[in-house]
């Protein structure tokens, strides 16, 4: 796993609620079975004014100006702005897998959807969750201030601004620990491999049917 | 002991170890797979040298991307048209061939959307813990099981150790007491929940379906309201098991049998919150009330009695809801007062996890019954769930009554749900769909989407807009 310490970057809004995971990468570009490339379609639909396709050189494609992600005061952002659950929808992983292509490195909500958040740590990628009323003040700040900046902490636990206010976020421990050292988290659960099997001995004899192997029967 | 909710009672039971800081290793008993979320997990096993640690608790099936037109599926695999989808469909034989896990294949008659699917076979029973790289694994939460969706890297992590690491998460109720009204569906029920409750109202928690509603619900029911448990924001629903599930899964073919069955179903009568249980939070809804239901925006949060009228912004305090309606409405083309019957519709689809099961398909046949799409609708169709539910449906002759309306009978897959294949809306086209999300763009780019029931939308079908299905005569539901 990609190991996340402190970053420090550009901040982009995406100022809207519920943005959904269809509108994060959309359907077509699911079709890939690698787990890279997916940044030139980040938000697709808001980004490009055309229709999209897989496969596609985007170079040559009618952009929306009006996005923020086009406008030059953003270009290189590595940290982005949204508003309430953000994420929701489908449990596709080239959201996060998108959001990492493009260069973000941490994305900053009132809250997030359940599976968009824990699939975020799998890649690196931080999601940190501020009260609503921060989150305001900071759109209201990167609004004013162009080329807009903050500090992520994970260490601390603490987003900064470039004036010094200071505002703490929640993590587990666990998720934590993986993200700081870049742990790869199978190996670790191989670690339990006793465990695991402890388990399913005790289990097999109380409840048998649960181990009847799924056969090709037809 | 002290009381515990179905919820508490399959943690437990799970439970492989928790850890000092809070995460925990979770037991998955059943594993179901599709070809859009696991490629990158295959990949991964390989990169690393590892194995899967119980094949024989995996199934494997295409749905998302597979053709649901007769020319094109009769080649198989090497009939899809579209290069892309047909190497991922391709790649998904290719590893369950290789790490030897059962797959129905593209045209074996069991292949079916993986929610479908499940139940179907006895795959996923009472009490397990059932994951797969799709957010509406939930479905399979009606048998009484703990099951959600899980990404790509979650994927990966379940194959090579048959664990997820996960927290526990909290416990809501949603008790819909009384009776439904005629006419009224259980996609309505979970429509109005979540117009209750919103989309993120159940974030961070686990939500039980209970009281007298879900009590008489059949199973099929049940899944479509688990189904949209994750559009309430919970990555799982679920019902306690009584006489109609047991009723549901015996024979099945993967199902216990003889001695094992009874020996289950004693286990699984326990599958149910005890009295006095704690939930964190407890929403109470009056089934009563409940009216057939529309979405009318680009989230399934904004959805109204049919009988209601498309909602002014400017009545809205808070401000990013504000501009969240405006915003839907400007996509949708769609003015603050116009009444809901007011919206045509270009096309109509039956079909999704949500609703392609045979009890859907009846509901919408029986609408159809004798009547005729309007004139003004571009397409309608209907795509069964699963091949079983399409031999079951032809031999009770539903085909026949769908096709004699002007209604597509397609072959089993997501389709037009989210759009992988050919089936998808036009830029503006307005749609009635029994599937789960209204999202900008989820049916196809620039399309718009109604979420509605089965009957309600054969009824649109023959309206050419919506329409209160309980209005058609000679409705006997
Ligand atoms: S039918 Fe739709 S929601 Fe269900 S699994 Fe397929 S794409 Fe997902």
């Amino acid at each position: 796993m990609k190991s996340f310490t402190t970053v420090c970057g550009i901040v982009a809004p995406m100022d809207r609620a519920n943005v959904d995971t269809d509108m994060i990468i959309p359907k077509q570009f699911l079709k890939s079975i690698k787990r890279t490339g997916f940044g030139k379609n980040l938000f697709d639909e808001l980004r490009y004014l055309d229709e999209g396709r897989p496969d596609q050189d985007c170079s040559h494609r009618p952009i929306n100006p009006d996005f923020p992600l086009n406008q030059a005061r953003y270009q290189g952002a590595s940290i982005l702005l949204a508003r309430k659950n953000f994420g929701c929808g489908s449990s596709r992983e080239h959201a996060p897998w998108a959001l990492d292509d493009f260069g973000f490195r941490a994305v900053i909500a009132p809250s997030f959807a359940d599976i968009f958040y824990n699939n975020c740590f799998k890649n690196g990628l931080l999601p940190i969750v501020l009260s609503e009323s921060v989150v305001d003040q900071l759109f209201l700040q990167m609004y004013e201030a162009e080329g807009f900046t903050l500090t992520v902490d994970l260490a601390e636990q603490q987003v900064r601004t470039q004036s010094g206010e200071q505002y703490s976020f929640e993590v587990d421990a666990f998720r934590k620990q993986c993200l700081l050292q870049g742990l790869d988290d199978i190996g670790l659960t191989l670690q339990e491999s006793d465990a695991i099997r402890a388990y399913e001995a005790q289990r097999r004899a109380s409840a048998p049917w649960l181990f009847d192997a799924i056969v090709a029967n037809d | 002991m002290a009381a515990k909710t179905l919820y508490d009672k399959l943690w437990d039971a799970h439970l492989v170890k928790q850890r000092d800081d809070g995460s925990a290793l979770i037991y998955i008993d059943r594993h179901i797979i599709h070809e859009v979320t696991t490629p990158q997990a295959f990949e991964g096993l390989r990169l690393a040298g590892r194995k899967p640690w119980r094949v024989d608790s995996m199934l494997a099936t295409p749905d998302h991307n597979v053709p649901t037109t007769l020319a094109e599926r009769a080649a198989g695999v090497a009939g899809i048209e579209d290069p892309v989808s047909k190497i991922q469909v391709q790649t998904l034989d290719d590893n369950c061939d290789e790490f030897g896990i059962v797959e129905f294949k593209i045209n074996d008659r069991r292949q079916g959307i993986v929610h479908v699917i499940g139940p179907e076979s006895g795959a996923c029973l009472p009490g397990m813990t059932i994951v797969c790289g799709d957010s509406h694994t939930a479905t399979n939460g009606a048998l009484g099981a703990l099951a959600h969706g899980i990404g790509t890297s979650e994927v990966e992590h379940v194959m090579a150790t048959q664990c997820l690491v996960a927290q526990k998460m909290k416990n809501m109720l949603v008790q819909v007491d009384g009776t439904l009204g005629v006419g009224v569906t259980p996609k309505d029920v979970v429509l109005a929940i979540i117009a209750e409750i919103g989309t993120a109202g159940g974030t961070g928690y686990a939500i039980e379906f209970g009281g007298e509603v879900f009590r008489t619900m059949s199973m099929e029911g049940r899944m479509t309201v688990c189904n949209m448990a994750i559009e309430a924001g919970a990555r799982a629903g679920m019902v306690a098991v009584d006489q109609i599930t047991l009723n549901y899964v015996k024979g099945r073919p993967y199902a216990p049998s003889a001695d094992l069955w009874a020996q289950a179903v004693e286990e699984w009568m326990q599958l149910h919150s005890d009295a006095g249980a704690a939930f964190d939070k407890v929403v109470i809804i009056d089934g009563s009330q409940i009216e057939p239901q529309v979405s009318w925006g680009t989230s399934p949060e904004m959805v109204l009695p049919v009988g209601a009228h498309i909602p002014d912004p400017q009545q809205e305090r808070d401000p990013v809801k504000r501009e969240s309606i405006e915003r839907a409405l400007k996509y949708m083309a769609l003015a603050p007062g116009q009444p809901i019957t007011d919206i045509k519709v270009d096309r109509v689809f039956i079909g999704s996890c949500t609703n392609s099961r045979i009890e859907d398909i009846r509901a919408a046949a029986a609408v159809l019954n004798g009547r005729k799409v309007a004139a003004s609708v571009k397409q309608a169709m209907v795509v069964p769930g699963s091949g079983l539910v399409k031999a079951q449906a032809e031999a009770e002759g539903l085909d026949k009554i769908i096709r004699a309306a002007g209604v597509e009978w397609r072959e089993p897959g997501c389709s037009m749900c989210l759009a992988m294949n050919a089936d998808k809306l036009g830029n503006g086209e307005h749609c009635a769909s029994t599937s789960n999300r209204n999202f900008e763009g989820r049916q196809g780019y620039g399309g718009r989407t109604h979420l509605v029931s089965p009957a309600m939308a054969a009824a649109a079908a023959i309206a050419g807009h919506f329409i209160d299905v309980r209005t058609l005569s000679g409705q006997d539901h």
